[in-house]
């Protein structure tokens, strides 16, 4: 199953972790929040995302299926 | 249901009703009363409600007679919302239809974008016309209340919807249960997750999406949640039928919409066009005045443009798509010509980064970062490179909040780099625009609202 990144953006309160884990997918702004590189995690980072999202220290960082689903709801 | 026919009866001059004409359909009789409509003057005007049906519409089942035939109508019809996102009406129906359980309908009536005022002026002349959608709406898509939702700022609106309830009530006219709830009026409050977050008990603040309204909402039932005019759109089509619904407007956008004129006209206020009139012609309508350069399209969350750009594009969705603008909630703001766009634009950002929920990061540090960068170029004193600092922080703020709020102050602020571009490198430039010199300071244009209780969010 494929999976992307996302952040919960209420959760989160720009600890930075998750860029210092993975500078490949995610950068800082400038006032230490994520910004998505890429939202696809590639088979080989994706032991270093789920350990990123253990370790978030507000549970806001989440790993979910990419689904086709998604995309064709209301928004 | 033998309310209807003794309503009818109760009529003084019963007689066919008419169907309303191509452009004044929501504002039938707005002119004549200035009053809201009572419940028998709304059933002379638009003729009783069509029976709603029992039961719930099953998926792939529609047909006439049942009450998927109300949500073919509207997919019909061709009817988008009308508070701003215009996503199709039949098409969210559907999905919350085919949802299993009892659903909700919410009527949206929170109107917080400040240059809009077509909702209040729809529920303050016509409410029955939103409730007649709404109790329609409930039983196509199988729900058992409808929650109508209007600004805990609007006391008076509060009042008229809280009567025309009761009349419904005591006509025993609707299956459906209607509560009217007051909100909190913050900018963000109006926003669908929002409101359904304040009706479960929390606070009226955006939530993470999904799961979204449709799939579980108010007491996690699935919810409809939609515009007060969309409604009343709904109320129209379940009459008149998507035939008649599409005798106004394009054959891409149908029908008519409510628009909220304002700035340098000489008749400011809510006009019905048919959706797809040119721009210039609503402002020529309104009397704009003849020296009109550049026009804020939608809202705060809008676009600002060069008059000239704009003057023959119809106002939908798809044509203005190409310009990067938006109908919106229908807002169009004529700038006056003595006035400083980049001052305008400056006002509403700082506004607008004090009207988030203080929830997301990229929102509580990024709109006032923004919000300062303007207010440095529009002083003609930058610190820095002030527009390559903006181009960084615009492109990194949007798409990352819970809602759209950053997404919409930076669109505005985008927009005003470009249709104000000339004045843009004037102020950069340490020198300040003709409109801004002129002597004295201009009064400020764009209305911003009174501050409101900042920290009640119950």
């Amino acid at each position: 199953m494929r999976r992307h990144l996302a952040v919960n953006p209420i959760a989160c309160t720009g600890h930075g972790l998750c860029a210092d884990m993975l500078p490949e997918l995610i950068h800082l702004d400038e006032w230490g929040y994520p910004i998505m590189i890429d939202r696809d995690v590639p088979a080989e980072l994706s032991p270093l995302a789920r350990r990123a999202v253990r370790l978030c220290p507000t549970l806001a960082l989440r790993l979910e299926a990419t689904t086709a689903e998604r995309k064709a709801v209301p928004r | 249901m033998a309310s209807h026919g003794g309503l009818a009866a109760a009529a003084t001059t019963p007689r066919p009703v008419e169907q309303p004409g191509p452009a004044t359909r929501l504002t039938t009789g707005w002119q004549e009363s200035g009053q809201p409509a009572s419940l028998r003057a709304h059933v002379d005007r638009y003729g009783p409600l069509p029976h709603p049906r029992a039961g719930r519409a099953r998926a792939g089942r529609p047909g006439p007679g049942t009450q998927g035939a109300l949500i073919d109508a509207v997919t019909q019809a061709g009817l988008t919302g009308r508070g701003g996102a215009g996503f199709p009406t039949g098409v969210k129906m559907r999905a919350v239809a085919s949802r299993r359980g009892p659903a909700v309908v919410v009527a949206n009536g929170m109107e917080s974008e400040p240059a809009s005022e077509k909702d209040k002026a729809l529920l303050s002349r016509a409410p029955h016309l939103v409730l007649d959608g709404a109790a329609l709406a409930a039983a196509a898509v199988g729900a058992d209340v409808v929650h109508v939702c209007v600004p805990r700022t609007r006391d008076w609106l509060i009042a008229i919807m809280r009567n025309a309830v009761a009349e419904r009530e005591r006509a025993n006219l609707d299956q459906v249960r209607m509560q009217v709830h007051d909100l909190p009026h913050h900018y963000v409050s109006s926003e669908e997750s929002a409101v359904v977050h304040w009706l479960n008990g929390g606070l009226a603040k955006p939530t993470a999406v999904p799961p979204r309204p449709f799939e579980k909402g108010v007491a996690q039932r699935p919810t409809l949640l939609d515009n007060v005019e969309t409604l009343a759109h709904v109320g129209l089509i379940a009459r008149f039928g998507p035939g008649w619904f599409r005798q106004a407007g394009l054959a891409d956008a149908p029908g008519t919409m409510l628009s909220t004129i304002a700035g340098a006209v000489s008749s400011p206020g809510v006009y019905e066009v048919e959706v797809g009139t040119p721009i210039g012609d609503m402002l020529a309508v309104s009397g704009a005045h003849p020296d009109v350069s550049a026009v804020l399209i939608g809202g705060y969350f809008g676009t600002w443009h060069d008059f000239r750009d704009v003057a023959r594009l119809p106002m939908a969705a798809a044509p203005l798509r190409g310009i990067g603008a938006s109908p919106g909630a229908g807002v169009l703001f004529a700038l006056p010509p003595d006035a400083c766009g980049l001052a305008e634009t400056t006002r509403v950002l700082g506004w607008l980064a004090g009207q988030g929920a203080g929830q997301c990061g990229p929102c509580v540090f990024g709109l006032p970062a923004i919000a300062d960068d303007f207010a440095q170029l529009a002083s003609g004193r930058p610190k820095g490179p002030v527009l390559d600092r903006l181009e960084r922080r615009l492109a990194t703020i949007p798409g990352r909040g819970a809602c759209r709020h950053p997404d919409g102050a930076v669109r505005l602020a985008r927009s005003a780099l470009s249709a104000f571009a000339a004045d843009v490198r004037t102020h950069a430039s340490h020198r300040l625009c003709q409109s801004a010199r002129g002597g004295q300071p201009r009064a400020a244009v764009l209305p911003i609202p009174r501050p409101w209780a900042e920290d009640v969010w119950q």
